[in-house]
């Protein structure tokens, strides 16, 4: 079919000569194809979000693979040294039964590490979305209310002058107790941290999300669809969220690092998880006391943290970057 | 600008006296009890005793008023009544006693007032606080500007990657990575700080330095990866920027037009940038304090978090959200000053 109209159209192409586009027409391509495009463009965010997806599979289903309990004391086999230790020391207590190595209670590290990845990760991923609701919400509904915006915007810049680290930790120790009465050590200090993180980063979204909106309202097509008599609810959902997203998206990479971050500095100044609860930080700060003999046991979990919070940063950057129209055309 | 100064000041009031009231109901909210710790043989109308001494009998607001007063009325009064009795630059004045007789606030730990503890922990946090601040922006503002300078240079991207890493990893583990490194493998540094050491001579100030070095470069890194990257970015605004290629036209040299010209305009942002990570790094140094057993203000908040000292959680906790409102305000203000396009009113 096609070989039959070539010619057809070079000899219409001599006709028109100048008239005609040079390129042959390109089919209409979505938005997210030219942002898939952008992204893979940055190596950097490349690597991170493989890196990411790579670290969740294993928090995931890393205990189903490597199913040794993370728990599970085996005083006989304590203090083993990491699998890589035999290369420099072949008298070293070391094997692939356990290849990070075992702790002071004979412990397998490399379970604990996943199990305490997965604490970490769902606590970043959980009080992330809790910032992002919260954040969205505000900075939408003042951003759209008129009325509202001033009294919300004071609010956020209250919070916004809290001291955050200080009132973490003051919130954390304090309601320690009954929460863990309720919902028992483990679920009530999971719940503490989300919540305690959750309500204290949402001020940089809200910002961000009232800033756009401010600027779309005043759009023709939100004019139009208010003309048509669509209602606040349904303008907000159906024109104004599609349009936030991409700040959205970013402000979520930053805030799952620093949620990745605060829950494992909680944990390594003692006022996170209980001790038989391992976290990447209390896997870290329990072990600092003996790093002068066991160097591997801060280094594991302290390479795990920074590993995940560059990529989720370099992921971020390369989303910003992804969604900006601005810089996508180059 | 003067008036939006003063107006702003005066916002800060209603705003420092809410924040004021956020950290005193939670400390209200918590159901942590401060008659823990006494043995349970006393007998329970002594308890309600030491509650009452420890003013814990009023009701809440009574509390919160007399704590209000107390740190913005009596604590100002000692401070004078100190400048006037033994300082040299007021000490001419005649001695003040206005504080004499009149309640501070005291801490439940040392039964002490809470504002002579911070003026002790104080120079340590900051000596190490403040010259990490300056060392990382010493560090920071020449890689921005010469990242930006050679734009997607091995140079620039060398640098975006190291302040990126410098981002992401948190205090926590690089400061047992050095002591790991250069304590233990090397030996060269001295894993903790001890803050009674006093330097006197050549040796002691070497020691001091060497005992410095660890807790100012773990501080020093994260301000550097912040500040090197606003650097870049504002320098490469300006870099595009119109005055720029006549600055060039004109026949100015190189070094003039970027070292000047660009670099003027590019730190007005960076400035206020620094000026709003002040707090934030006295926050970040409770936990390098906490590494490297620095016993300044964050190790202070720690212990007494611990110890259910509300007084002192209080007091210190307020000290940061003023720092906090009153960094805001300055770089408000600088940022005004530096760039005349900012009209407040």
């Amino acid at each position: 079919m096609t070989d039959q109209a070539t010619p057809a159209a070079e000899a219409d192409l001599e006709t028109y000569g100048a008239l005609q586009d040079k390129e042959p027409q390109k089919p209409p391509r979505s938005q997210w194809i030219d942002v898939w495009e952008q992204f893979s463009k940055h190596k950097g965010a490349v690597f991170g979000g493989g890196f990411l997806l790579f670290i969740t599979f294993i928090v995931i289903f890393g205990p189903y693979i490597w199913t040794l309990e993370a728990t599970k004391l085996d005083i006989r086999n304590k203090n083993w040294r990491p699998v890589y230790q035999l290369l420099f020391d072949s008298e070293a207590k070391a094997g692939w039964a356990h290849p990070f190595g075992t702790d002071q209670l004979g412990r397998d590290i490399m379970s604990q590490m996943i199990a305490g990845g997965r604490v970490s990760m769902a606590v970043g991923w959980l009080a992330m979305a809790l910032a992002l609701v919260i954040g969205t919400a505000i900075g939408v509904v003042s951003g759209y209310f008129k009325r509202l915006d001033f009294w919300l915007m004071r609010f956020t810049d209250l919070v916004l002058s809290l001291p955050i680290l200080p009132l973490v930790l003051l919130a954390v120790t304090l309601f320690r107790q009954p929460l863990n009465a309720r919902f028992g050590p483990e679920g009530g200090m999971f719940i503490l941290i989300v919540s305690v993180i959750g309500l204290t980063s949402w001020m940089q979204t809200a910002r961000i999300v009232r800033g756009d909106i401010l600027a779309l309202k005043e759009r023709e097509f939100i004019l139009a669809a208010r003309s048509i008599g669509t209602k606040p609810g349904k303008i907000i959902r159906r024109h104004l969220l599609p349009n936030v997203i991409s700040p959205i998206m970013v402000s979520a990479t930053l805030g799952l690092a620093t949620a990745i971050i605060t829950e494992s500095a909680l944990s390594f100044l003692g006022v996170g998880f209980p001790s038989d609860y391992p976290t990447w930080g209390k896997l870290l700060a329990d072990a600092v006391q003996r790093m002068q003999e066991f160097p591997e046991r801060v280094l594991l979990p302290g390479i795990a943290i920074s590993l995940t919070v560059l990529s989720v940063n370099y992921l971020g950057d390369g989303l910003r970057d992804a969604l900006d129209p601005r810089i996508r055309g180059r | 600008m003067l008036t939006f100064t003063i107006r702003r000041l005066l916002l800060s009031i209603p705003t420092l006296l809410f924040i004021s009231f956020i950290i005193f109901g939670l400390l209200q909210l918590a159901p942590g009890d401060p008659m823990a710790q006494v043995p349970l043989t006393v007998p329970p109308e002594v308890k309600q005793k030491m509650r009452e001494a420890l003013g814990l009998g009023q009701a809440w607001y009574v509390q919160y008023y007399k704590w209000l007063i107390q740190f913005f009325w009596i604590e100002p009064l000692v401070f004078i009544d100190w400048l006037t009795n033994s300082t040299s630059l007021f000490g001419w004045l005649p001695d003040t006693a206005f504080a004499e007789g009149k309640l501070r606030v005291i801490s439940w730990q040392t039964r002490s007032p809470v504002m002579d503890i911070v003026v002790q922990r104080m120079p340590q946090t900051l000596w190490v606080v403040g010259l990490s601040y300056v060392v990382g922006i010493v560090i920071a503002i020449p890689i921005g500007i010469y990242s930006a300078y050679r734009h997607y240079s091995l140079f620039d991207q060398a640098g975006t990657f190291i302040t990126m890493v410098g981002f992401s990893i948190p205090p926590f583990f690089t400061g047992p990575l050095l002591i790991v490194i250069f304590s233990v493998y090397f030996g060269w540094l001295p894993s903790i700080y001890d803050t009674t050491h006093v330097v006197n001579d050549w040796a002691s100030f070497k020691v001091q330095i060497f005992q410095m070095i660890m807790p100012v470069m773990v501080l020093a890194l994260q301000t550097t990866a912040q500040i090197s990257r606003y650097m870049r970015g504002a320098m490469l605004d300006n870099l595009n920027q119109d005055y720029v290629r006549t600055a060039r036209a004109k026949g100015l040299s190189e070094s003039v037009v970027v070292m000047v010209h660009v670099l003027r305009n590019s730190m007005i942002p960076v400035v206020t940038v620094i000026a709003l990570g002040m707090p934030a790094i006295f926050g970040g140094a409770i936990i390098t304090e906490n590494v490297f057993k620095v016993n300044g203000i964050g190790q202070l908040l720690l212990t007494a978090l611990f110890a259910n000292d509300l007084p002192m959680v209080m007091t210190l906790t307020f000290i940061f959200a003023i720092l906090i409102v009153l960094f805001n305000l300055i770089a408000d203000v600088l940022y005004g000053l530096l760039d005349p396009r900012i009209r407040y009113d």
